[in-house]
């Protein structure tokens, strides 16, 4: 049934879906009730699907509004609800989730050369608790939503708002749970389960990063649970720890707050570093330049992120000493990432670089999170940050890296082990077309905002000065386009299901455990243990192809 | 009886199944060592700004009940390690036991707690949002905030210990039905190392509700 | 539409520059990742029969360069940056005292002469302003894009933040930190003028009563003067006034000794919390019996009181 080649990659025969993991039980509770991380990985991808759309349903609404300086949705009091809206459901049902509970839960094992993650009842457990915590989170925006920003800033939300705030951080703080399981069942996993052979070296830098991204998860959401505690324990008892009125303060509150949340945004790019990481190496055919070196700058930006929290608190009312302190480390964070770069770009020279989908949007991920990571430069300058904070230069810096790169890498990564995961391939023309629209999309909604914030627009303003409002509508135009964009793989990866040409083992000629078993994998995953005797990218040598011709 | 075990299918012996359990619930731990310590890092910042007040407040707590519910958790968790070795030596009689009195120590110390200090303080008006708060005037606020944070981390506390007994239960159940022996006994290790740990976050709990400030 | 903001104040053209400065290293970097990508996907494609060579083995000497390279631009932005901001915690003695309230949802303004305005800032261009700001509820934050700065406005702390205007015109200013229904909303003018045409603005606008004389009333209004004495000198040898409390002449910026042993000195936020919250902290050698007035007296009026106090001269007997 396999055949060695040349290159020692395991070729596995077409096989159909038939004997796969998607056949091994039809009825609903053999789904609701499995404990297999490739469905547990499934019933995620539904998930996140459903609350990126509605995250994105809100922004849609939000720059609709825009287009107007005087706000065409006529009322501040829906506005400020949207964009907390946009806001949650995006941070934590979307950003927070998306690579680690799908593709993280479907290839780890798989990578690993293992048969499932070290505690597949917690997975499943965590599966629920995020429904759980999404359901509750739509139920407070279904009754009226909350109107004090993704943030929470007290004294507003603990003492001002008349908005669901308590439901909707009940929802958040269940939520946490489900992301602290699922960290905690990554690294035992990576720590345990490796196949025979395989060591740290040897594996794939997506296993690194979540690896790194399961650390962050673990040590940084338990934060954010006190702090939500704390939050609705004010608002319902007025304890008052965040009251100046009886010797607390406001100000606690926004250190709680991003010490996890700042983590938080490495939780979100840190897996898309590595889909990124993996699909270069595949379609240059070469392996990854510089392996130490960027495994340790996931290693390293999960540890350093944990001391810049005050870079979001430049004009908040701390101390001097706090704020020069916050923007040297802020500016030590992103070295690594600029490692990384450097290093795909390294990747590429002398490959054999291959067009399809995935390299497509793994490149607009580099340009976009090149572009993106920059203007952190930008208001990790402290004076400068001064002038750019709480305005549009911050949204389109941070959109610029979640949603120009993260996004993508999502993307990216879901077209590169689509195959593996469904035993189908897309159309790739479709997929082409789609990440070039993305990628246009993007640039012409978020690259104005930048300009916006510059020239003084600020944040969270349902309505702004008509000066500034050619710059809203191009910004508007291009959120029309970018919302196409993300409807056409909807479309045609669920015409793939029904109508897709299906896929061998290995479709790309990748290297990595996970194609050296059938598209869609068994159950078991594999019908033997593996065992790895060689690193990661082991594709040929430019000079050895060329005397094979 | 539990002659043969078997681990689950993604291990590779029933051992490797057994550490990577109890790696779990250490990792586990770490998540719980920043929630409370959160919560502490609140409690130190808001001293800062308010100590006198704040000790005020810890004056007011019950020196001899948080001394003797510290006696009582700490001798639950020895008891519970005698019961663990218990097991290992092949004596599930003695780990039941064992299970048994560290449950009844740990419901003594809910039952001191809750049932008694807690009543105490309502009585004396220690709630912070009690408008007859016992403390007024200039070291009210501080005081208040005392409280806040005594009641906020002894009920979380407090839900950690229920967990707690609900695990001891759980644990005397499956002793019982012979499940346990020296070959597998997983489950009472990790049990034992969550119920020290909810131990551990007490005796850090200990000094900054009923030591810190008293002596001023 | 217009892509250009005026610089109006002496720090707005130096942060012009530092952000020019890392325009300037984004372009280039980009310039070099793309063109990078670009020749890579041409030069490099699967296609292509170019010789490709021998890959490099030892890449750590490449990344240890790269490295060194980028940690160096890094800390030189990071300097250049932090430069600035000291300056911006350093005001000069002599500026003038503005005073700011924020509140859902307009920006309150008093003049120390008394003049008040609601979202608008008239200021003299050439002179040093220091803004002595507050909020009376959520966290709001006051910005100027065209002076290059902004501050959080916090509710029971002062915060401040000073400039130097430099060009007369009307410029935007913008609450900036979300603070509900109105956040949009909450936007004025800062009008610099020249210093004979602000002089004739302070005289027409209500300079009849100086924010401290307003105090002053203040001060006899809410019973002050009872214990602290006329004019805060708290002479206790007439019939003034029958209870010890400390005297307040001169007391603005002086050290001031508590009955913990601590000495704090009698600063803005001192005053404003001796009065709300009088119990804190005790003088030394004084009983705790100063009432709260906590809820009594809006933030604007804690002002003008704070204003007189700073206005009363040292002497008279304690």
């Amino acid at each position: 049934m396999s055949a060695v080649t040349a290159d020692g990659t395991v070729a596995v025969e077409k096989s159909g879906i038939e004997g796969s993991y998607l056949t091994d039980g039809y009825t609903l509770r053999s789904w609701l009730l499995t404990t297999d991380h490739k469905r547990i990985a499934l019933l995620y991808l539904a998930a996140i699907t459903m609350f990126f759309f509605i995250g994105g349903f809100a922004a849609a609404l939000v720059r609709l509004n825009l287009i107007v300086p005087q706000g065409l949705l006529g009322s501040a009091e829906t506005y400020n609800r949207l964009f907390t809206m946009h806001g949650v459901v995006m941070v934590w049902f979307f950003l927070v989730p998306a690579v680690p509970v799908t593709l993280g839960n479907f290839l780890i094992p798989l990578m690993l050369g293992a048969r499932d993650l070290a505690f597949p009842r917690l997975n499943l457990l965590s599966w629920y608790l995020f429904m759980l915590g999404g359901a509750v989170t739509l139920w407070a925006l279904f009754a009226g939503g909350v109107d004090t920003g993704w943030t929470f800033y007290t004294p507003l939300s603990t003492m001002y708002s008349k908005s669901h705030v308590v439901l909707a951080a009940t929802g958040i703080f269940i939520s946490g749970f489900s992301s602290i399981a699922t960290g905690l069942n990554f690294i035992v996993s990576i720590h345990r389960l490796r196949a025979p052979g395989m060591t740290w070296y040897r594996m794939p830098v997506f296993l690194w990063s979540l690896y790194s991204l399961g650390v962050l998860m673990v040590l940084a959401t338990p934060v954010l649970a006190i702090t939500l505690l704390l939050l609705a324990l004010e608002r319902v008892f007025h304890i008052g720890v965040f009251d100046p009125a009886i010797g607390g303060d406001p100000l606690l509150f926004q250190h709680l707050f991003w010490f996890y949340s700042h983590p938080a945004v490495y939780i979100m790019i840190l897996p898309g570093f590595g889909v990124v990481s993996e699909i270069i190496p595949a379609f240059s055919r070469k392996r990854i330049f510089g392996y130490k070196f960027i495994v340790w700058a996931s290693v390293s930006i999960a540890v350093i992120s944990f001391f810049v929290w005050g870079h979001h608190m430049f004009v908040a009312g701390t101390s001097l000493y706090s704020a020069v302190l916050f923007s040297i480390l802020s500016y030590l964070v992103a070295v690594p990432s600029a490692i990384k770069v450097f290093n795909w770009l390294g990747t590429m020279h002398k490959g054999f670089i291959r067009f399809d989908a995935p390299m497509l949007y793994a490149l607009g991920f580099i340009g976009l999170f090149t572009i993106g990571g920059l203007t952190g430069l930008w208001v990790a300058a402290l004076a400068a940050d001064v002038h750019l904070t709480q305005t549009y230069f911050v949204v389109a810096h941070f959109h610029y890296i979640m949603v120009g790169g993260m996004v993508s890498a999502f993307f990216g990564g879901l077209h590169f082990w689509w195959p593996k995961i469904t035993g189908r391939l897309y159309p790739e023309m479709w997929a082409r077309v789609a990440a070039l629209v993305m990628f246009i999309g993007f640039n012409l909604t978020f690259f104005p905002q930048f300009i916006l914030g510059y020239l003084g627009m600020p944040r969270r303003y349902f309505s702004y000065a008509p000066e500034f409002q050619v710059l809203n509508v191009l910004s508007s135009a291009g959120a029309s386009i970018l919302a196409s964009a993300y409807l056409l793989p909807l479309g045609y990866l669920v015409w793939s299901l029904l109508y897709g040409e299906r896929a061998t083992g290995n479709p790309w000629g990748a290297t990595g455990l996970e194609w050296q078993t059938a598209s869609p994998p068994p159950t078991a995953n594999f019908v033997e243990t593996p065992v790895v005797t060689q690193g990661p990218y082991h594709y040929p040598t430019p000079e050895s192809m060329q005397l094979h011709g | 009886m539990a002659s043969t075990v078997r681990q689950d299918f993604q291990y590779a012996s029933p051992t490797h199944q057994a550490e990577t359990a109890i790696a779990g619930m250490w990792l586990f731990l770490a998540t719980e060592v920043l929630f409370f310590g959160g919560l502490i890092l609140c409690w130190i910042y808001s001293r800062h700004f308010n100590a006198p007040g704040f000790d005020a407040g810890a004056r007011q707590t019950a020196l001899w009940i948080g001394t003797l519910n510290t006696a009582i958790l700490v001798t639950s968790s020895l008891v519970y390690a005698i019961g663990l070795a218990f097991v290992r030596a092949g004596d599930t009689r003695r780990l039941i036991q064992c299970c048994l009195l560290t449950l009844a120590l740990g419901i003594a110390f809910l039952g001191l707690k809750f049932g008694l200090e807690w009543r105490l303080d309502f009585a004396h008006h220690l709630f912070p949002a009690d408008p007859y708060f016992w403390i007024a005037g200039s070291l009210s606020g501080g005081a208040r905030l005392f409280f806040v944070f005594y009641f906020i981390s002894t009920a979380l506390h407090g839900l950690h210990m229920v967990i707690g007994v609900g695990l001891l239960l759980w644990i005397i159940r499956r002793a019982r039905r012979g499940e346990f022996s020296p070959l597998y006994h997983t489950p009472v290790q990790v049990v034992g190392l969550y119920w020290s740990f909810v131990d551990v976050v007490w005796i850090i709990l200990y000094p900054l509700i009923y030591l810190v400030g008293r002596g001023q | 539409m217009s892509l250009w903001l005026p610089a109006a104040s002496d720090n707005a053209a130096e942060v012009d520059h530092l952000i020019g400065a890392l325009l300037v290293i984004s372009a280039a970097v980009l310039l070099l990742v793309f063109g990078l990508l670009f020749v890579y996907l041409i030069k490099y494609r699967a296609g292509s029969p170019i010789d490709r060579g021998a890959i490099a083995q030892k890449t750590w000497r490449v990344e240890t360069a790269w490295t060194a390279a980028t940690l160096v631009i890094f800390f030189g932005l990071f300097v250049w940056g932090a430069d600035l901001y000291v300056r911006l915690f350093q005001p000069p003695q002599r500026a003038l005292k503005i005073y700011v309230v924020g509140k859902q949802w307009m920006w309150k303004v008093e003049h120390a002469g008394g003049q008040r305005e609601i979202n608008t800032l008239h200021l003299p261009v050439g002179m040093p302003v220091e803004l002595v700001m507050t909020s009376e509820d959520v966290i709001h934050d006051f910005a100027v894009p065209a002076f290059r700065i902004k501050h959080d406005v916090l509710p029971g702390r002062y915060e401040t933040l000073w400039f130097t205007p430099n060009r007369p015109g009307i410029y935007s200013l913008y609450c900036t930190q979300f603070c509900g229904l109105d956040h949009s909303k909450m936007s004025g003018n800062v009008v610099v003028l020249s210093p004979p045409e602000f002089q004739t603005w302070l005289a027409q606008n209500g300079g009849s009563h100086t924010l401290a004389a307003d105090g002053r009333a203040l001060f006899m209004r809410y019973g002050c003067s009872g214990c602290h004495g006329i004019d805060g000198s708290n002479d206790t040898s007439g019939a003034q006034s029958t209870v010890r409390a400390p005297s307040l002449g001169g007391l603005y910026g002086a050290p001031v000794p508590l009955t913990d042993g601590s000495v704090v000195i009698a600063d803005d936020r001192y005053l404003h919390d001796s009065i709300v919250d009088p119990e804190r902290q005790i003088v030394a050698g004084y009983a705790p019996i100063m009432p709260s007035f906590a809820g009594q007296i809006g933030e604007e009026d804690l002002l003008k009181l704070i204003l007189y106090i700073k206005s009363l001269p040292a002497g008279g007997s304690p």
